[in-house]
């Protein structure tokens, strides 16, 4: 090849490089190891991370049954190698695929419109707020102090440098958002109200409540849902204008946090105003149907720094995932499927009410639940953990005033002897006075 | 179909509807295991919430899904069928080890907040990609948090940003070429830059008199592609550093071409400040038909600060951990800590290469594309011709002139078995043809994709209706992207 060229090495070829520049040693990275060795250091790091424990962790990611034929047909090259379906007349599978997957989430969200996926939960639902700043013209947005804590960190960033006010409505004692103080803070340049449902403590919002006091003051509602196996027996948001999800639920591994499949839905209307990827529908020359691209000019390639969100790559694979454990649970398994995850949670919860207090009684929830207890949860984990359990989420990190308070969360996944165990070693402590370790060290071993 | 099409050949594949038009009540994929817990009553504990109907949701069996499913792939062109020479898209093999290390249990079912006491195998994966990037970039320090390429442009805006606020000025523009992809501009608007563009010379190059004329103390950054979309490498790199630099601007560099550079030159070396990476091209992440990516983003030392929360540090006790409690942070950009299952696979891919063969990748990809241009020249008119690096770009000003464009050449190449290369982009070349073939094409495959190139502009020259009705091949011919957007189907509705 290099004769062909008419070269006479390799090194010629980067002459263009100023020579001061160029690397003249080796990289300082691992040597070169073997298909078996690197197999073997993953299977290594594999059991130093919780290999072989049973887990009560929810709080946005979820541990829910994936049926084996996702991974064999996303194993497929042409899925998993292909590129972004730009040239649709050999990416019809690609993009059928979205058109179905953008059919279904719009059935179960209750929407008219989806789009191909975005980053994940927490980028989606930030974008969908600056998607309700652009429709309304108006510049600050609440957000519910119920929201996935970390979603609202990634709000805060990427406001920061929009002008956009963030303004916080906390809850109440039922664990839903606050009306008189979400009230109080809406104002005429409200563009938007941003609220999860289930929430963070796991319970459902009532929505249509919002939803009138945000339209009321002219804003939007947009709903964050992180747990979609609710869709299978909660009510949607419908009467949400834009629905920022998180599908990881929906047969994703949960894979130490990522990738996930995030997702917008909305109103027809509202739909040149959406960010990322959509397939339309169309026809050929011969008047067959086929899929597309479509609503280009709303992206980064065409608009440059006029566009919707500089969103380009999206995880179309990991929708894929989404689309086909849809496809397998359907309208009848999705619905069996969100009963036994409600199941579950009810009897966890009615079983630790007996040795700690579940908080937020008065509302409806669905696979999580806030558990208080007299002993520190960091303590409390530390001890779990020898017993290769993991408890439920310390949350005073997030929610200092919730107190010694920890989020449990139970999928169908959750055995019952595993509760009855869980339960039991939680009440080892609860009858014993009120742990007096300092906090600081003992969290600095279970966080 | 025409003798002179080598690679591929008509072949029957299957009809499929939409799965909805399969659906029949009574039909399942799925099965639980028995409740072992009492029966929830869903309108006594959820009350108005309780869902009554799924609405149109499918029934469908698991043969039906196995099949349709299997069907759609078969529409589809992958990297698995053959060279993919999409430019600046760097679709390269995707190595299957690195996808049966991230099925591995613990790492496929960690979970992010599990505590870090049983995560030590995640942190180390962190920890590990994080230095071996470090070490390839030639920077001081990373973030792995953000989810794609587009997403790292925003974070290391954010952190550009963050750093002249702390200089007591956070300036009001971002400088970037006429040859920039999309995202540069779009990113810039997104941290609330005003963009400024700056055109190229005569060689494709940043034009350092316009560059010189342009920066001033209001320039926070040069967003910079290097080797640039035309696939030549920024000669003058030091220069343009030192440009920015004496004015207190700041050098990012989009990384999508990092393919070109890799074990050759580090781009911490030639002044560049801020980076993004593209694991999903350089390191062989699949691109699964549009994500997921990972975007990590090197600085250098002066930015560390502003690195987004939480970052990856070995504990008093030799543990590693998180750090949350970063003052001068510029927040979270995702929730949890990135595309992790993307970093295991990144992780195996260097592993697998090591110093020798990431050397030898870069080598291979630029030589690569060199021997294309060498067997294109001629056929196809080469606008600059300054030196190649791992991509090459023609224009179809030959073709042109029998009314054939860059989109038309395209679509015909898919009739001779390949999927197109980039067209009309960079956009400083009229009817542009971005071709990257990646080290992963053998000399027989690029042969192949060398004959078809000429084949067609001979085409062009004998027939060109041909071309421009092409595909030909196809399972629908090319479609009515017209109507799709005027009157947009984004979902089924049942008749």
């Amino acid at each position: 090849m290099l004769k062909a060229i008419g070269l006479r090495s390799v090194d010629e070829l980067f002459a263009p490089i100023p020579a001061e520049y160029r690397l003249s040693r080796d990289l300082k990275v691992p040597r070169q190891m073997a298909e078996s060795e690197i197999v073997d250091y993953f299977r290594q790091r594999s059991r130093e991370n919780g290999e072989g424990y049973t887990s009560f962790l929810g709080a946005g990611a979820y541990s829910h049954y994936r049926p084996v034929i996702i991974d064999s047909l996303i194993s497929r090259g042409e899925f998993l190698t292909a590129y972004t379906p730009y040239q649709a007349e050999i990416s019809q599978g690609t993009l059928q695929s979205i058109f179905e997957f953008q059919t279904m989430i719009c059935e179960l969200t209750g929407m008219e419109v989806a789009n191909a996926s975005m980053y994940d939960g927490s980028t989606a639902a930030a974008e969908a707020v600056m998607m309700a700043v652009r429709l309304t013209s108006r510049r600050s947005v609440v957000v519910a102090r119920s929201l996935h804590p970390e979603y609202r960190e990634v709000l805060a960033t990427y406001a920061t440098h929009q002008g956009m006010p963030l303004s916080v409505a906390g809850f109440g004692d039922d664990g839903r958002v606050n009306l008189k103080e979400l009230e109080k803070s809406i104002t005429a340049e409200t563009a938007a109200v941003l609220i999860q449902s289930p929430n963070f403590f796991g319970t459902i919002e009532d929505v249509a409540v919002i939803a009138e006091v945000a339209h009321k003051h002219g804003a939007m509602l947009v709903v964050s849902i992180a747990e979609a196996v609710s869709l299978g027996i909660v009510e949607p948001p419908r009467e949400a204008d834009i629905i920022a999800m998180e599908a990881q639920s929906f047969g994703v591994p949960i894979g130490f946090g990522g990738p996930y499949c995030g997702v917008i839905a909305t109103r027809e209307k509202f739909v040149r105003q959406m960010p990322g990827r959509l397939v339309g529908q169309t026809v050929d020359r011969q008047g067959k149907r086929g899929f597309v691209l479509t609503l280009a000019t709303r992206e980064q390639h065409i608009r440059r720094e006029k566009a919707t969100s500089n969103i380009c790559t999206n995880q179309a694979l990991v929708a894929l995932m989404v689309n086909i454990f849809m496809t397998v649970y359907g309208k009848v398994g999705l619905r069996e499927l969100a009963k036994q995850n409600l199941s579950k949670a009810a009897y966890a919860a009615g079983q630790f009410a007996k040795q700690g207090k579940v908080l937020f009684a008065g509302a409806p929830r669905f696979n999580e639940f806030v558990l208080q207890t007299k002993e520190d949860p960091y303590a409390m984990n530390t001890r779990l953990l020898g017993h290769k359990v993991v408890g439920g989420l310390p949350l005073k990190k997030f929610y200092p005033e919730l107190g010694n308070a920890a989020l449990w969360c139970c999928t169908e996944l959750t055995t019952r002897n595993s509760i009855d165990t869980a339960v039991g070693l939680v009440g080892d402590r609860e009858g014993l006075a009120p742990s007096t370790k300092e906090e600081a060290g003992v969290e600095e071993v279970a966080r | 179909m025409k003798d002179r099409i080598r690679k591929a050949t008509r072949h029957v594949n299957q009809n499929e509807g939409l799965i909805f038009e399969k659906s029949s009540p009574g039909k399942a994929a799925w099965k639980l295991p028995p409740l072992d817990v009492p029966e929830a009553d869903p309108s006594k504990l959820l009350g108005s919430s309780a869902r009554k109907d799924l609405g149109n949701m499918p029934e469908v069996s698991e043969i039906e899904i196995i099949r349709h499913f299997t069907r759609l792939s078969t529409w589809n062109y992958a990297i698995d069928l053959g060279m993919y020479p999409l430019g600046s898209c760097t679709m390269k093999y995707n190595p299957r080890v690195n996808e049966a290390v991230a099925r591995v249990e613990g790492i496929a079912n960690g979970h992010p907040y599990q505590p870090e006491k049983i995560s030590q195998g995640a942190l180390q994966i962190l920890k590990t990609l994080s230095e071996c990037l470090i070490e390839i970039t030639g920077m001081n320090a990373i973030t792995l948090q953000p989810a794609a390429g587009a997403h790292g442009e925003m974070t290391g805006l954010l952190m550009v940003r963050a750093y002249h606020q702390s200089q007591g000025n956070a300036r009001k523009k971002i400088l970037i070429p006429d040859s920039a992809h999309g995202t540069n501009p779009a990113t810039a608007a997104m941290v609330n830059y005003a963009v400024e563009n700056l055109k190229s010379d005569s060689r494709g190059m940043v034009d350092i008199g316009a560059l010189e004329a342009q920066m001033s103390e209001d320039v926070a950054a040069l967003m910079l592609t290097n080797p640039n979309t035309l696939g030549v490498f920024e000669q003058d790199i030091h220069k343009i550093a030192d440009i920015l630099h004496a004015k207190g601007g700041l050098l990012y560099m989009d990384g999508a071409n990092m393919n070109a550079l890799v074990g050759k030159v580090r781009p911490g070396d030639f002044g560049v400040d801020v980076m993004h990476l593209n694991l999903h091209k350089t390191f062989s992440t699949p691109h699964g038909g549009g994500g997921p990516g990972s975007g990590p983003v090197a600085i250098k030392k002066i930015l560390e600060p502003f690195l987004p929360t939480p970052v990856v540090v070995a504990k008093a006790d030799g543990t590693l951990g998180f750090d949350y409690n970063r003052p001068q942070s510029v927040g979270r950009v995702r929730a949890f800590y990135g595309n992790f299952g993307m970093f295991v696979r990144a992780l195996a891919y260097i592993q697998a290469n090591g110093p020798d063969g990431l050397r030898q990748t870069t080598e291979d990809a630029v030589l690569n594309a060199n021997y294309i241009r060498k067997g294109l020249e001629g056929a196809y008119d080469l606008p600059y011709s300054t030196p190649t690096m791992h991509e090459v770009v023609f224009s179809d000003r030959l073709q042109a002139k029998k009314g054939v464009r860059t989109m038309d050449i395209a679509k015909r190449l898919i009739d001779y078995g390949f999927h197109p290369y980039t067209t009309a982009f960079p956009l400083i070349i009229p009817g542009a043809l971005m071709i990257e073939p990646t080290e992963s094409e053998s000399k027989e495959e690029m042969d192949l994709f060398i004959d078809a190139m000429k084949s067609i502009a001979e085409e062009v020259e004998e027939d060109p209706q041909t071309v421009l009705d092409a595909p030909h091949s196809t399972r629908v011919s090319r479609l009515d992207e017209t109507a799709a957007a005027r009157k947009p189907v984004l979902r089924w509705k049942p008749a």
